[in-house]
This record gives structure tokens, C-alpha cells and sequence, in this order.
């Protein structure tokens, strides 16, 4: 037993390091650490940095763009791209739809999509939830119904995050309206240029435009657009959430988060000193800390075991990663608005001639908008009671 | 001992709620009402008036309406439910509370018409970039200039301002940055010389402004009260607009927590209401606790907020802010984890008052300060 890296993943962690630090656009990280949105840009500019460097896609299978890491230099790889706060690979793209491509998708499938979209030439979207199917995503309704070499697709998904960005989208579809709920799904690729599809935004609560909805309206898929079995999307599609909910502790974010905080608060007068001179507010940042380090070393012994593991089955550990992950997320943006105190009240879209940011402080408008969006992380990715029936069942027995 | 609200202020309470659920029937007005260019509309803050609410808690010797505590803490919480922009916190209760407490016969008879009748409309100015919560934390400066002063200084989030005909201002005319002594409150006309008003929109849907003052001259007519001990007079003024805040708070908190427990009823997935979920009635049961409790705090407040004894007050307004804030976390956050995706949209209501709730947490002492401030006065309770 050894909790330590070994010299080569100290090498690895150091050359991940410095990449980051050195390639990718400082304003690029300066907006992601801030908090701030990133534009379409941003994230196609970053992805194809990292892809260049064959960084991108790590993951996936060799000959597709991955890189035979272990899970712990993977977990390394990820932790020091949030750690310099870089744009994580857009998540749609490589940790959902090419690693479902590469594993169940066809030759010609794989030919066609994979390399664009590691390098995001094509931006993917999710197209799971709708409004009648959240937390019981099988209840879902939007219908394929095959029609010559198309399907014709009917229904209306939401929540699509960044799909006015997107051009394409993976859906899961109802083929089989007879069959038990999970039996009749498939998995579909869509064009988002198809005629009838029709995009409306949906703003989140800080006002920014994240996710979507996108109607259907006799939309016709080729039937080549498929992947896998017809009716089988619904393994797929555990398979795909399996993926999304590894990493999704996003350790190396809260860590950039809070050493932040600690910049923030040296700069943050209070009394006779600054916010760090605070004991009861550093205690509060040590207590966020300490949970952090334990959860760190949790998700460690994650990526050990999955090293081991020969099997695709997700880990019912990640959903305790994800519990804890996302409340420390949450807990590392409270801090922040506390930080800002008197000044989180200032909203970012200050009017024209108030050149001087409140208190002087260019960052504290953007602090509330960001704990309010930190909501989400507890919601999506299957929210915390759920995570929490997954594991009270899966792992407990109850 | 006596919970119940007389007839009068049963009236009042009528009143309140019937108008201002007329004024705000539903987001999408109260998006309108706030594009208006002040944040509010002004045939708003004229129907206030009409009500008499502008009035309520002056003197009836001053043309007001004689109300106290009690009256503020239902307006208060009207306006939280139906999360009301109409500057009342910055006007009536926090100028309005500066006025009556310290303003002499020739100021009253000056300013208050013209407040009560709502065509004066104040604001208090008191943040400052060093400050935090801290009201002994002064650097703006008043320098004595002839019988009048000159103001210099930076504020910071003053409430309304941009709506506001006259700014209390808090002031050092002598001593160190945070010496509780030489602190004065000045009154400020926002049209004078040297002053200027950055403002913006706040996180919930209100605004406030950057306020600096350079060389702003006033006169003798314009100290409230004593211009080298007004830090007494700035705490009252303060616990009253926390008083004000806590019944804010239990409105708005109510109404989420209708929301919440009405959507868990509508909701269904699995084929059920997730109501009917134990792991989450549990949720909405906690959230209920922690409304009642600081709603009992917003009574508290209420009660204490005239106190003569100035520490057992400022202690009693301090627990309320604890209090208030733990529960508008709870209850905030909650609700927006128990309506799922809805919960983070800006189309739906519960989410404004998640942001309000949010933001009240960080108006006049978040709850690390306050907490410190009653342990360090020895608690509530005797040892
Ligand atoms: C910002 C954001 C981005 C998103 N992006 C995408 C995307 O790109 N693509 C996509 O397909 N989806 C996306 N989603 C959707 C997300 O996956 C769903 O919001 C999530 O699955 C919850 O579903 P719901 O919102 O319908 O809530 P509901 O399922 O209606 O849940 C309401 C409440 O009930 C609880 N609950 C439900 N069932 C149970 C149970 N059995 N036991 C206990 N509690 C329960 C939930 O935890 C929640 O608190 C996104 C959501 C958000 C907020």
C-alpha cells in the first residue's frame, strides 16, 4: 500500500501541468476560473489544443485518438485540467457519444464521426430528458417510427445543454411503444440542420442561456443513423451515464476554486485586515478542505479498482463520488459569495458609465451567478436522491 | 402574551396582500414592473402611498399613520411573497427609521410630507469598500466648512439610490477609520454638487449604485442628530431594516414553500407524485421547520426592535439575522433541489425567490458576523 504517486505519474502529472499552463489561452482559463460563460469558441479553440496534442480524447480506444492511461493517470490528466481551470473536453462529445460510438456503433459510424468529434468539429448534444421524463428517463415519449430507410421522429427533448451550439444530437427515441418501457428505446444521431426540429432557449436562473428545448416535428433520420440495435438504446444509454458519473466528483475544480479564495480573501479587506485574517472564515475554508482530501483518496480507490475491473459496469462508488463532489462544488461557491459579502448583491450586466466595479472588485458580480448555476451540478447527471436510491439499493440491499 | 394581530393591522394585512397580488400576478409583470428605468414603476410607489403604507410608521404628529414594528413586519412580508421591487426597505424602512429617530422638528417638518405622501423617496448609504458588515467602519469623511460640511468618501450597494431624492449618509467628522466614536449621519439631496450615482440591477431583481461623494457641500440643517455620536442612531436604523428583512424573508419563504410542497403534489415520475417520496417529504418537512422558526424570529424582532435596553436589542437583532439566514439557505436551496431542472430556470418564480432569499443572507451582516457578534456579547442566555 502507497498513497503516493509513483515517479512516472508524478511526470505525467508535471507534464499535464505544464501543458495546461503553457498552451491553453490564459484569458480561456481566466474565464473559466472566474466563472464567467464561455463562447463556442473558447471551447472548440481549448478542445483542439488538447486534441492536437492527442490530449482530448484520452479515454477512448487507441485507434480512435485514446491513449492506454491508467485510471490514474487519467484521474491525474482531469484533475490537472480543472486544477489550471481548462475547459474540460466538451463533455457531450467525449465522454458521452464517442465512447457509446466506439463501443456499440458500426464501422462506418466510427469512420464518419469519431475523429470530428474529438477534434469538435462537430459539436454533439444530449437529447435525453423531457418534460415528462427527468429522474425516470425511461418513462420517455418522443417516437421514431420507421418509414422507408428514415425513421420519422416526434416528440420534444429539454434540458439540452449548450444544443444551440450543437449539430448534432444523440436522442433516445421510443421504436417500440409496445414493449416495457426500457425495452422500446433506441439511440439516434440527428442532424440538427434536419426541417422540423425547432430550438428554444431556456435560460438559467442567473440568466445565461445553458440548455434548450428542442421540438420535433416529423423529423426524418436516416435509418443508417442508428447506433446499435434497434430497441437496445436504453443499455446504451447506462452505459453513457456509467461514463458521465466517473470524474463527475470534479476534485481538481473545487481545489481551483478554493485556492482562489484563499488569492481573494488576502486581497479582501475585513477589520483591521483581510478576510484570510479571519480565523472562523478560514476555518470554514479548512472544513471544506478536509472533505475534499478525503474525497480526493476516495476517488483514488475508485480509479484503483476500475484498473482492476474488467468490466464495463459502472462502479456504484461513483454515485458517493457524485454526492459529495457536487456538495463540494456547491459548498466551494458559497464560500465565494461569502467572500464577496455586501458586494454578491451587484449583478454583472452594470449599466453603461459605471466604470468602476462595486467596491472596486472586478470578480464579486460574478459570484452569485455562479453558486446560483452550482445548483445544477446536484440535479443533473442523475440528481443526489437518486445517486442516493442507487446506492441504498445497489450497494446497501435495502 | 398576545400572538394574534388587531383588527386594524388584520385590515392592514388585508389590504397589503390584496394589492400588492394585484401588482404582481405573475413573473411576467414583475418583469415588466422591473424594466421600468428606476427598477419599479412609479404608478407603484404612488399606489403604496395611496395605501397609506409610506405613512405607516411615522407619527401621526407628522401626518403618518402612528404604526410600528408589527405594521412593517406585514407590508414586509407581503412584499417578500410576492417579491415586490417597490424601494420600501431602502425608503421607508431605512430612511424612513433615520428620519424618525433622528431627525429635529425643522427637518421633519421639512422632509417628511414629501416622504409620506411618496414624492420624496430616501435611501441610506452606509457600505463602504472596506466595511463589510461593520457600521463603525467609516472612512468616508465630513470636514467641518463654515457651520456646514464637506463629504468626501466611496459607497458602496446603497440600495435604490438612483430612485432616491435623498441619501442618508453615514459620515466620519472625526476619530479613526473604526472608531465607534465621530460618526455622523448627514442628509444628502442626491442633485448635489459633487455627488455621484453609479447604478445598477441586483442579483433579485432590485438595484442599488456606487455612490461617491467628492467635496459635497450640506448645511448644519443637514446633520441628523449629533454629528460626532450618530453611530447609535446608524445601528437602530440598521436593526430595523433587519427586523424588516426577517419578515421579508418568512414571506418569500413561505411562498416557495407552497410552491415546493404544491409541486411535489403535481409532479409525477415512476408513475407516481414524487411527493409521495419519504426522502423528500422529509425535505419539505425540515424546509417548514426552518420557516416557522425564523418566522417566530421575524415576531422576535418585531417585539425587540423598540427595546430601550441598546446591547439585549442589538444582541436580539443579531440572533434574528442568524436565524433568518440559516433558513433562507435551507429553504432556498431546498426547494430548487426539489423541483428538479424547473427549479434552475428563470421562467419559473420559485427561482426569483431562491435569489432573494440568497441575497437577503448578505444585506446587513451574513451569518458568520452576526453569530460572532452574539457570542461575543456571552449569548441569549444568562451563565
Ligand atoms: C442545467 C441542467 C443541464 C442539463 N443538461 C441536460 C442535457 O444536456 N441533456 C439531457 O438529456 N438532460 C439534461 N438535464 C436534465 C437532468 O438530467 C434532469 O434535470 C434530471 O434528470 C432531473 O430530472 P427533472 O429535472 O425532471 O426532475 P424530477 O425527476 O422531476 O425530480 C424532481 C425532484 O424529485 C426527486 N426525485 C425524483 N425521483 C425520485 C425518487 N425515486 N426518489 C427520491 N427523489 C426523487 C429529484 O431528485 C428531484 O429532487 C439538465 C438539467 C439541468 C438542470
Amino acid at each position: 500500500m502507497d498513497l503516493r504517486f509513483t515517479p512516472e505519474e508524478v511526470a505525467f502529472r508535471d507534464a499535464v501541468r505544464s501543458f495546461c499552463r503553457s498552451e491553453i489561452p490564459a484569458e480561456i482559463r481566466r474565464k473559466v476560473s472566474e466563472g464567467r460563460g464561455l463562447t463556442k469558441d473558447d471551447i472548440v479553440a481549448s478542445q483542439r489544443i488538447l486534441n492536437a496534442k492527442g490530449w482530448a480524447v484520452p479515454h477512448w480506444p487507441r485507434a480512435w485518438g485514446g491513449q492506454d492511461w491508467t485510471p490514474i493517470q487519467r484521474y491525474i490528466y482531469t484533475e490537472e485540467l480543472l486544477q489550471a481551470a481548462v475547459p474540460l473536453p466538451q463533455q457531450f462529445n467525449c465522454y458521452m457519444f464517442g465512447p457509446v460510438l466506439a463501443t456499440f456503433g458500426s464501422e462506418v459510424q466510427k469512420e464518419r464521426f469519431l475523429r470530428r468529434a474529438a477534434n469538435l468539429d462537430d459539436w454533439w448534444c444530449q437529447g435525453f430528458s423531457e418534460p415528462g421524463a427527468g429522474s425516470d428517463l425511461a418513462s420517455l415519449k418522443t417516437r421514431a417510427v420507421r418509414d422507408g430507410d428514415h425513421y420519422v421522429v416526434d416528440g420534444q427533448k429539454t434540458w439540452t445543454t449548450l444544443g444551440q451550439h450543437a449539430d448534432w444530437i444523440f436522442c433516445l427515441v421510443r421504436t417500440d411503444p409496445e414493449a416495457k418501457k426500457q425495452r422500446g428505446i433506441s439511440f439516434l444521431l440527428i442532424d440538427m440542420t434536419s426541417p422540423g426540429i425547432t430550438v428554444r432557449p431556456i435560460l438559467t436562473l442567473e440568466g445565461r442561456h445553458e440548455v434548450n428545448e428542442v421540438f420535433f416535428d416529423s423529423v426524418r433520420v436516416p435509418v443508417e443513423n442508428l447506433v446499435g440495435e434497434e430497441n437496445r438504446g436504453w443499455d446504451y444509454a447506462k452505459f453513457l451515464l456509467a461514463n458521465e458519473r466517473t470524474g463527475i466528483a470534479r476534485i481538481g475544480l473545487t481545489k481551483e476554486r478554493i485556492t482562489r479564495i484563499k488569492r481573494l480573501a488576502k486581497e479582501m479587506p475585513a477589520g483591521d485586515g483581510t478576510m484570510w485574517d479571519d480565523p472562523a472564515f478560514r476555518t470554514r475554508v479548512a472544513e471544506v478542505e478536509i472533505e475534499l482530501k478525503a474525497l480526493e483518496i476516495t476517488q483514488m480507490r475508485v480509479a484503483a479498482r476500475q484498473g482492476r475491473a474488467d468490466s464495463v459496469q459502472p462502479d456504484p462508488a461513483s454515485s458517493l463520488l457524485k454526492i459529495r463532489g457536487s456538495q463540494l462544488q456547491q459548498a466551494a461557491t458559497e464560500l465565494l459569495v461569502e467572500l464577496a459579502g455586501p458586494f454578491a448583491l451587484a449583478a454583472p450586466e452594470r449599466g453603461a458609465g459605471a466604470n468602476d466595479p462595486p467596491g472596486g472588485f472586478d470578480w464579486v458580480d460574478a459570484a452569485a451567478p455562479s453558486y446560483f448555476n452550482n445548483r445544477k451540478v446536484s440535479i443533473y447527471g442523475g440528481s443526489n436522491e437518486i445517486q442516493h436510491n442507487v446506492i441504498a439499493k445497489g450497494v446497501l440491499g435495502l | 402574551m398576545d400572538f394574534d394581530f388587531s383588527e386594524e393591522q388584520g385590515l392592514l394585512r388585508d389590504s397589503v396582500t390584496r394589492a400588492l397580488a394585484d401588482a404582481y400576478p405573475s413573473l411576467e409583470r414583475r418583469q415588466a414592473r422591473i424594466a421600468a428605468s428606476l427598477g419599479f414603476p412609479e404608478e407603484g410607489w404612488r399606489s403604496l402611498a395611496e395605501l397609506g403604507l409610506l405613512g405607516l410608521p411615522f407619527a401621526e404628529d407628522d401626518g403618518g399613520f402612528g404604526g410600528g414594528p408589527v405594521e412593517t413586519m406585514i407590508v414586509m412580508e407581503a412584499i417578500g411573497r410576492t417579491l415586490a421591487v417597490e424601494p420600501y426597505l431602502a425608503s421607508a424602512v431605512l430612511g424612513g427609521t433615520a428620519l424618525r429617530l433622528g431627525a429635529d422638528a425643522t427637518q421633519r417638518a421639512r422632509f417628511l410630507p414629501g416622504v409620506i405622501d411618496g414624492s420624496l423617496r430616501l435611501t441610506l448609504a452606509q457600505t463602504e469598500r472596506q466595511s463589510r458588515y461593520d457600521l463603525h467602519d467609516v472612512a468616508t469623511t465630513a470636514r467641518r466648512d463654515g457651520d456646514g460640511y464637506l463629504l468626501d468618501g466611496q459607497k458602496c450597494v446603497v440600495l435604490n439610490a438612483d430612485a432616491a431624492g435623498l441619501l442618508v449618509v453615514s459620515a466620519r467628522s472625526a476619530g479613526e477609520r473604526r472608531d465607534p466614536h465621530g460618526i455622523g449621519l448627514f442628509l444628502v439631496p442626491a442633485d448635489a454638487a459633487g455627488l455621484s450615482i453609479q447604478p445598477y440591477p441586483t442579483q433579485d431583481g432590485g438595484r442599488a449604485a456606487e455612490v461617491s461623494l467628492s467635496g459635497v457641500r450640506i448645511g448644519a440643517d443637514a446633520v441628523l442628530g449629533d454629528p460626532q455620536n450618530g453611530l447609535p442612531l446608524l445601528a437602530r436604523t440598521v436593526e430595523h431594516g433587519i427586523a424588516a428583512l426577517a419578515a421579508e424573508a418568512v414571506g418569500s419563504m413561505e411562498a416557495l414553500h407552497a410552491l415546493t410542497v404544491e409541486y411535489l403534489k403535481t409532479r409525477k415520475q415512476f408513475g407516481v407524485p414524487v411527493g409521495s417520496f419519504q426522502a423528500l417529504q422529509h425535505r419539505a418537512v425540515d424546509m417548514m421547520i426552518a420557516l416557522e422558526q425564523a418566522r417566530s424570529m421575524a415576531l422576535y424582532a418585531a417585539m425587540m426592535v423598540e427595546a430601550p435596553d441598546a446591547a439585549e436589542r442589538a444582541a436580539a437583532l443579531a440572533a434574528v439575522k442568524v436565524q433568518v439566514n440559516k433558513a433562507c439557505r435551507l429553504v432556498g436551496q431546498e426547494a430548487v433541489q426539489l423541483h428538479g431542472g424547473i427549479g434552475m430556470t428563470l421562467e419559473y418564480i420559485g427561482a426569483h425567490h431562491f435569489k432573494r432569499l440568497a441575497m437577503i443572507e448578505y444585506q446587513f451582516g451574513d451569518t458568520p458576523h452576526h453569530l460572532r457578534r452574539v457570542a461575543e456579547d456571552g449569548g441569549l442566555i444568562a451563565a
